[in-house]
C-alpha cells in the first residue's frame, strides 16, 4: 500500500500573520516551518506502516508551494516519509482553495495512492477544506477530523470527532483522510534522520509534468476575490483571579459566572 | 506593554544558523522538555539520575557522538553539537555532562585513537546508548597537572596490568567501559577497560553540592589485567587525552551559555510578575540594568561560541581559541546565574527555580575540563610564548 501525505510550508507559529492589503494575499515573510497540523498526518502514516496490519511500501510527502517549501519536505522526510514530491511553478501563485485542491489532486493522480492523509487545517490559510476538495477531484471518499484510524487491506475504520461525540465510520480505500490533532503525539525526528533528509529522493515537478491546465490554477484559475480586510476586534483583557485561598477563589469564579448568567 | 524579546532573540543569533542546525537544536529542546526538564529538581535533590534510561533515550535521538562520522553516529556539524550542548545544559549541566563524557570524551577517544576493530566493537553500541562510557584522566593528586599521574600499566607478556586510582570521574559507577589514561614505560597511553574486568571498582562520590544530577565516581584499579587489544594504538603522550578534552571544552563553551540563558529567561519572567512597592520588579532601573548587562554578556558569549563552531566546522580551530570560549563563557555564565539569583530573592535559593541549581552546577563546570586559571595560562602562553604552568 502507498500513502501520500499532503504537507504545507507555513509561517512559523511565532511570526505574526498579516494580509497584505494591496495584493489580498498573506504576507509570507519571516521564518517558515512545516505546518504543525501536518506532522500529525505524517505520524498517522508512520503508525499505519509500523502497525503491521497492512504492508506499507512507501510514504510520500507532497506539497505545492514556492522553492522554500523544500524545507517542509525535508522535515516531512526526517519524520519518516520515504520520499517527496514538490509541485512548484510561477503559474500556481495566487491559487485559491479550489485551484490548490485541483493542483494537488493532479500530483496525487500520478502517484495513485491507496490512502491520502492531510492535516485538519493549515496554520496560515486555515480553510479546513483542502481534503474535501482533493477528494472531490479524485472521486474518493473523504473524512475530516479523524482521531482514530484502523487500516485493513482495502478498508478503513475511523473515529471522527463530532460536536456530539464520535462517529465511527468504515470506508473503502482509496480515500482522503484529514486527521485531527488529537489523533497522536507526533514523534520528533532523530538527529540522524534530519541529517539524512536531504539524501532522500525529492521529485520537483512543474504544472506541465503533472498535466495541469494552466488556466485552472493561479490567480487566473481562482474565483475567490478578496475584497475588504478588517483586523479582528480587540478582545478585552481577561481578569486574573489569584488563587490565594481556594475556597475564596471558587466563590469569586462562581460570582463571576453568575453575574454573566452563565450558570444554569 | 510593548512586545517582549528573548535574550538571544534580541540579537537574532539564530540568523547565523543553518536551517538543519536549527532543526536539530529544536528537536533536542523538545525532547528535553518532554522527558527531562520536569524531573530535574527531583534528581538534583535526590542526588541521583536515571543515567541508563537517559542514555538510551539520547541514543535513540542520535545525540551520542553526534558530531562524529560513521559507526552509527549522526555526523552532524560541530556547531549542531554545540547547540545540542546548549540545550542540554539549559536543562542541567549534569545532563550535558552525561552526553559530553559519552560523546566527546569516551567515544571520541576510540573514534580518534582506536583501531578499526575497537571502533566496530564499541562505537555503534555507545552511539545507541546501549553502553555507557567514562573517561579517567584526573587522579586524587593530579588534576590540573595530569602529566604527573601515578596510575601505571605494566607490560606482562602480551597483557597489560593496571594499578592506580582515578578521581572525579563522571559516569564512573554506571559505565560499562572506561577510557583510562595511564603511565607506561613508553609514556602515557590510553586503554579501553571493560568495567566488569576483575580488579576494577568504581565507588560513587557522595556529598556533592554541585552537579548532583550526575554520577561522579572514583575508579580503582587493583591488578586489572587487560589484553593487548585494550590499548588505543594511535595515542601517545598527553596529546591523546588533551585532544578529547578539546572536544568536550568546545561543547562547554556552548553549554554554559545554555545554563545562563535558562537563568535569564526564568528571571525575566519572575521580575515581570513579582510586585515590589506596587510595581513589577521589572519596572525598576536597577533590575533593567542587571538584565541588560547579563543579556549583553550572553549575546557576546553566543557570538564567540558560534565563531568557534564555524572554525571547528572548517577544521581550523586551535586549542587556545577553545580556551577563550571555555574561559569566557563559563565565567560569564556563573556570573549571570548569581546575578539572577539576587533578583529572585529568597525564592532564588530553592529548587522551585532553576537558577541556584545552575549556579551550583557551574562551579563544577568552571573547574572541570581545565580550570579558568589553566585556560588563562594557555592563552597567556599563546600570547607570550612563555609557559607559566610550572
Ligand atoms: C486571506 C487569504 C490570503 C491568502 N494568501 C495567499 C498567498 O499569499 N499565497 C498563497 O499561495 N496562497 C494564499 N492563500 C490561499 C490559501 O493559502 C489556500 O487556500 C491554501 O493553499 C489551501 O488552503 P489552506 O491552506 O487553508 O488549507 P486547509 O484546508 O486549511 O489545509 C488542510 C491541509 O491541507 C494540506 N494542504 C494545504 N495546502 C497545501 C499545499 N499547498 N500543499 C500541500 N498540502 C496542502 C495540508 O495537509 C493542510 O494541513 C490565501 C488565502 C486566504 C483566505
Ligand atoms: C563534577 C566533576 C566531574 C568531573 N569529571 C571528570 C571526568 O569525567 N574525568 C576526569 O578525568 N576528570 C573529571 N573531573 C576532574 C576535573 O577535570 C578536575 O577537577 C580539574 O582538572 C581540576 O583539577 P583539581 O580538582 O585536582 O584541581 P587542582 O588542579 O588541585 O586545582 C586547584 C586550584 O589550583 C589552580 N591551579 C592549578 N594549576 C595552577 C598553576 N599552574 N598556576 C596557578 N594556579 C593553578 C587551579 O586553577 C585551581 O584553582 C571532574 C570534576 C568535577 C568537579
Amino acid at each position: 500500500m502507498k500513502i501520500c501525505v499532503l504537507v504545507k510550508e507555513v509561517p512559523d507559529a511565532a511570526v505574526e500573520k498579516r494580509i497584505n492589503p494591496s495584493t489580498g494575499r498573506m504576507d509570507r515573510g519571516g521564518e517558515r516551518n512545516l505546518n504543525p497540523y501536518d506532522t500529525h498526518a505524517i505520524e498517522a502514516a508512520m503508525q499505519v506502516k509500523e502497525g503491521g496490519a497492512v504492508d506499507v511500501e512507501e510514504i510520500i510527502a507532497v506539497t505545492m508551494g514556492p522553492s522554500t517549501a523544500v524545507r517542509a519536505l525535508h522535515k516531512a522526510v526526517s519524520l519518516g516519509a520515504d520520499r517527496s514530491v514538490h509541485l512548484s511553478d510561477d503559474a500556481l501563485a495566487g491559487s485559491d482553495v479550489v485551484a490548490t485542491g485541483y493542483a494537488l489532486a493532479k500530483v496525487l493522480e500520478r502517484e495513485s495512492p491507496d490512502l491520502v492523509l492531510l492535516g485538519q487545517q493549515s496554520d496560515d490559510g486555515e480553510c479546513y477544506t483542502i481534503g474535501a476538495v482533493v477528494a472531490d477531484y479524485l472521486r474518493m471518499p473523504s473524512l475530516t477530523q479523524v482521531i482514530k484510524m484502523d487500516v485493513t487491506p482495502g478498508s478503513l475504520r475511523c473515529e471522527r470527532q463530532a460536536e456530539y461525540g464520535y462517529d465511527t465510520v468504515e470506508i473503502e480505500l482509496p480515500a482522503v483522510i484529514s486527521v485531527g490533532d488529537a489523533i497522536n503525539e507526533p514523534r520528533y525526528p532523530s538527529l540522524k534522520a534530519i541529517m539524512g533528509a536531504k539524501k532522500k529522493p525529492l521529485d520537483a515537478v512543474g504544472i506541465g509534468d503533472v498535466g495541469l491546465e494552466a488556466d485552472r490554477v493561479g490567480e487566473a484559475g481562482s474565483k475567490v476575490v478578496c475584497g475588504d480586510f478588517k483586523a479582528p476586534p480587540q478582545k478585552a483583557a481577561g481578569e486574573i483571579i489569584e488563587d490565594e485561598d481556594t475556597n475564596e477563589t471558587v466563590e469569586k469564579i462562581i460570582a463571576w459566572l453568575d453575574e454573566r448568567k452563565l450558570l444554569a | 506593554m510593548a512586545t517582549q524579546q528573548t535574550p538571544l532573540g534580541l540579537l537574532a543569533t539564530d540568523s547565523l544558523l543553518s536551517s538543519e542546525d536549527r532543526d536539530m537544536r529544536d528537536t533536542v529542546r523538545k525532547a528535553l522538555d518532554r522527558s527531562v526538564r520536569p524531573h530535574l529538581a527531583e534528581w538534583f535533590e535526590a542526588g541521583s539520575v536515571p543515567a541508563r534510561e537517559l542514555m538510551r533515550q539520547f541514543g535513540d535521538l542520535g545525540l551520542l557522538g553526534m558530531h562524529l562520522d560513521g559507526y552509527g553516529c549522526a555526523g552532524t556539524s560541530a556547531t549542531a553539537y554545540g547547540l545540542a550542548c546548549m540545550e542540554l545544559e539549559a536543562a542541567d549541566s549534569g545532563i550535558r555532562s552525561l552526553v559530553s563524557v559519552q560523546g566527546s570524551l569516551a567515544m571520541f577517544a576510540i573514534w580518534r585513537w582506536g583501531s578499526e576493530d575497537q571502533k566496530l566493537q564499541w562505537l555503534p553500541q555507545m552511539a545507541a546508548g546501549e553502553l555507557i562510557g567514562c573517561f579517567g584522566l584526573t587522579e586524587p593528586d593530579f588534576g590540573s597537572n595530569p602529566g604527573g599521574m601515578r596510575t601505571f600499566a605494566r607490560r606482562d607478556g602480551d597483557d597489560w596490568v593496571l594499578n592506580g586510582t582515578k578521581m572525579w570521574i563522571t559516569n564512573g559507577s554506571v559505565a560499562d567501559v572506561a577510557i583510562v589514561w595511564a603511565a607506561t614505560d613508553d609514556g602515557i597511553r590510553g586503554f579501553i577497560v571493560p568495567t566488569d574486568a576483575p580488579g576494577f571498582s568504581a565507588p560513587g562520590i557522595k556529598g556533592k553540592l554541585s552537579l548532583r544530577a550526575s554520577v561522579t565516581s572514583e575508579l580503582v584499579f587493583d591488578d586489572v589485567r587487560l589484553p593487548s587489544s585494550a590499548l588505543l594504538p594511535e595515542a601517545r603522550g598527553l596529546s591523546g587525552p588533551l585532544s578529547c578534552l578539546n572536544e568536550a571544552r568546545f561543547g562547554i563553551a556552548f553549554g554554559a551559555l545554555g545554563a545562563a540563558r535558562d537563568c535569564l529567561e526564568v528571571t525575566i519572567a519572575y521580575v515581570g510578575d513579582r510586585q515590589m512597592f506596587d510595581r513589577p520588579l521589572a519596572a525598576y532601573q536597577i533590575t533593567q540594568t542587571k538584565l541588560a548587562d547579563m543579556t549583553v554578556e550572553l549575546g557576546k558569549g553566543m557570538l564567540l561560541a558560534l565563531h568557534l563552531g564555524r572554525l571547528k566546522d572548517a577544521h581550523a580551530v586551535r586549542p587556545e581559541q577553545i580556551s577563550i570560549g571555555k574561559l569566557n563563557n563559563t565565567r560569564e555564565a556563573i556570573a549571570i546565574a548569581r546575578e539572577c539569583r539576587t533578583l529572585l530573592g529568597a525564592n532564588g535559593i530553592t529548587l522551585a527555580y532553576s537558577v541556584m541549581r545552575h549556579a551550583n552546577n557551574l562551579e563544577s563546570v568552571l573547574t572541570y575540563e581545565g580550570t579558568s586559571e589553566v585556560h588563562q595560562l594557555v592563552i597567556g602562553q599563546a600570547l607570550t610564548g612563555i609557559s607559566a604552568f610550572r
